[in-house]
């Protein structure tokens, strides 16, 4: 809801101050050359999430300062994009590259700068929010999935949603199941599991995920998105719903980390994806392009996931990943994965859904 | 004070129990943040052992320390500047009279009355306009720790003036007036007659002016600009990647710095209690 304010109140912020700022100084994209730096680098990015090792790595190698400055929403970042704030290199989510580039405020990059755009998995460069990735360069990513505590579930379980949706097989875990508080996430977990695309707009369609969540309710501890991953480690439920980056390391830190696995299940799971862009009034162009090739290095990129748990859209990586990263996402890729997209007006209904199901 | 209860009655026994209630209510949440701020384990929930762990490890982190430094700067401009100001506005609407004078009173409820981010949106969009504007002459501006304290102030003045006019309200008009009736020249007056009587409102004013600055992340997030991430803005940005201890340990080092200026401020006043 608060998004959908902040994104009414930016368009509102755009018609009135029409376009900020556009210097005439800055270099094109298309005249930079591989390893080209023209000016310090400002880099707007979410909290810790960027190794500070592999920032003064790239400050000595290029002799350029690196100046990072944090955001905490997509749509704050957005508001200073658009008022003019000048920004070099911007780490936009999925739904969030879509709305930059139609709001062309996203430069086309030059892939002749970025050689190690080739080190990318396909998955990444042929997502629908950008099709081709011309406009931005996948930097993390994770999934949605199910955190399974094997030892209160039972070996051979299936891999499914139905592990939260069947009543017959939940009633049986002791503790019961915990499911996010998520209106996209959990009304797109039931409609996959009935065989729907997650980002289904047929009103019946949603009508049977309701009634499917609604079913599933008696084994449902609680629809809980920030402590569920704590409370799976800690054996209070057998199966938790959630983002792999939080699942990732509760599972790592509980008492008996075998216990645990983390499962995409075979209906289809989400994607989300954080991707580097280079707004339109960025000011060190050649810059921000040699960043993301440096970024896009098989060496560097496995560094970043080492280093925030993340998963790395860099196939070259792999082989200088730690061996419990690639477990863990080792499934992503072979998933039949989908990420979240903005439904617009629809979106309210996978919200009224949900609270209709709950109650 | 128990007017016409007989003491330890039930209903001044239940009076007790609720405000217990309410401390316990109030203060139970900051002893559980205190007490896993020295958790060993990467979750906030989950008790492993007794460690410094995240205590060092936010010193030892450069986004961190830097976020708390851009914090504290502005809470502290932005303070000071919004005293000043909020305090002179108060003067200025309870004592004269002037063209115009309801209008400024209604005006400076405002930015109390107005959500955040009305406020964030209308900064971020006057900053954007008035820098083209000041472009045109041949200045460069950039958003920045500077236009965040600026909007700090602006709100903060009319939080400061509320608290100091309620505080003038009542004060007894006839000392003021004394004063000028041995001579005292309207400055003198202020200083040795008015500001004193005012000061525990105006250090109030300033106590909440210096938490607002503190914890405000939506106005500060739209008009930051490069290097320029506070505190609020950068735990906020955490809590996505899942919150760590990291966060308690932040938290208990803000929570004892407001403690403290807290405590200064109560043992100025007393000072200031004990002198007149």
């Amino acid at each position: 809801m608060l998004k959908r304010m902040f994104l009414l109140l930016m368009v509102f912020a755009v018609a009135v101050s029409a376009c900020a700022s556009d210097d005439g100084d800055a270099t094109s994209a298309e005249d930079c050359e591989v390893d080209e730096v023209d000016g310090d680098l400002n880099f707007y990015n979410w909290s810790e999430y960027m190794d500070p090792d592999l920032i003064a790595a790239f400050e000595e190698e290029y002799g350029v300062d690196v100046v990072e400055t944090f955001y905490e929403s997509n749509e704050a970042m957005l508001a200073q994009v658009q008022g003019g704030v000048s920004y070099d290199l911007i780490v936009p989510s999925d739904y969030m590259v879509s709305i930059m580039i139609s709001e062309g405020l996203l430069v086309e990059l030059n892939k002749d700068a970025i050689p190690n755009f080739d080190n990318m998995d396909a998955t990444f460069t042929s997502q629908p929010y950008d099709d081709g990735a011309n406009y931005s360069a996948a930097y993390q990513y994770g999934t949605t999935g199910l955190g399974v505590n094997v030892a209160l579930v039972g070996e051979g379980f299936p891999v499914s949603w139905a592990l939260l949706f069947d009543p017959e097989l939940t009633s049986t875990f002791p503790g019961g199941v915990s499911v996010l508080n998520d209106p996209r996430e959990t009304m797109g977990a039931a409609l996959m599991y009935l065989g729907y695309s997650l980002n289904d707009t047929n009103a019946d369609h949603l009508a049977e995920a309701e009634a499917v969540v609604a079913a599933a309710k008696t084994n449902i501890t609680a629809f809980d998105s920030d402590q569920y991953d704590e409370v799976l480690a800690a054996g209070e439920v057998a199966v938790a719903h959630g983002y792999s980056g939080n699942l990732i390391i509760s599972m790592g830190e509980a008492d008996n980390p075998d216990d645990f696995v983390y499962i995409l299940p075979e209906e289809g799971a989400t994607l989300w994806i954080d991707n580097m862009a280079i707004p339109t009034n960025a000011k060190s162009v050649c810059t921000a392009h040699t960043f993301i090739n440096f970024l896009l290095d098989a060496e560097n990129g496995a560094a970043l996931t080492n280093w925030n748990y993340y998963g790395s859209p860099n196939a070259a990586a792999v082989p200088f990943l730690d061996q419990e990263v690639v477990d863990f996402y080792a499934a992503t890729t072979e998933a039949n994965t989908e990420v979240i997209e903005d439904q617009g007006d629809y979106e309210i209904n996978y919200t009224d859904a949900l609270a209709r199901a709950k109650s | 004070m128990s007017v016409g209860l007989r003491p330890g009655s039930r209903a001044e026994r239940s009076m007790a129990a609720s405000s217990a209630f309410v401390f316990v209510f109030l203060y139970a949440p900051i002893l559980v943040l205190f007490f896993y701020s020295f958790n060993e384990n990467d979750n906030v929930g989950i008790w492993t052992e007794f460690s410094f762990r995240w205590y060092g490890e936010m010193f030892q982190n450069d986004a961190v320390m830097g976020a708390l430094r851009n914090s504290l700067v502005v809470a502290l401009v932005s303070t000071v500047v919004s005293t000043v100001l909020g305090t002179a506005t108060a003067l200025a609407l309870e004592r004269f009279r002037f063209r115009g004078r309801g209008f400024f009173d209604g005006l400076s409820y405002l930015p109390v009355i107005i959500p955040d981010v009305t406020m964030a949106v209308m900064m971020l969009l006057f900053f954007v306009s008035f820098f083209r504007l000041l472009a045109g002459a041949g200045m460069a501006f950039e958003f920045g720790l500077g236009t965040i304290s600026l909007s700090h102030i602006a709100f903060n003045i009319s939080f400061v003036a509320i608290v100091v006019r309620a505080k003038l309200a009542q004060l007894d008009t006839s000392l003021e007036e004394a004063a000028a009736d041995l001579y005292a020249d309207r400055w003198t007056t202020f200083r040795l007659v008015t500001l004193p009587l005012i000061m525990p409102a105006v250090l109030g004013g300033a106590l909440l002016a210096l938490t607002l600055s503190l914890d405000d992340v939506v106005v500060t997030s739209f008009v930051s600009g490069p290097g320029a991430t506070t505190l609020p803005v950068y735990v906020f940005g955490l809590v996505r990647r899942g919150v760590t201890p990291l966060i308690n340990a932040v938290s208990v080092v803000m929570l004892a710095a407001s403690i403290s200026l807290v405590l200064f401020s109560l043992v100025f006043q007393r000072r200031g209690a004990e002198e007149s």
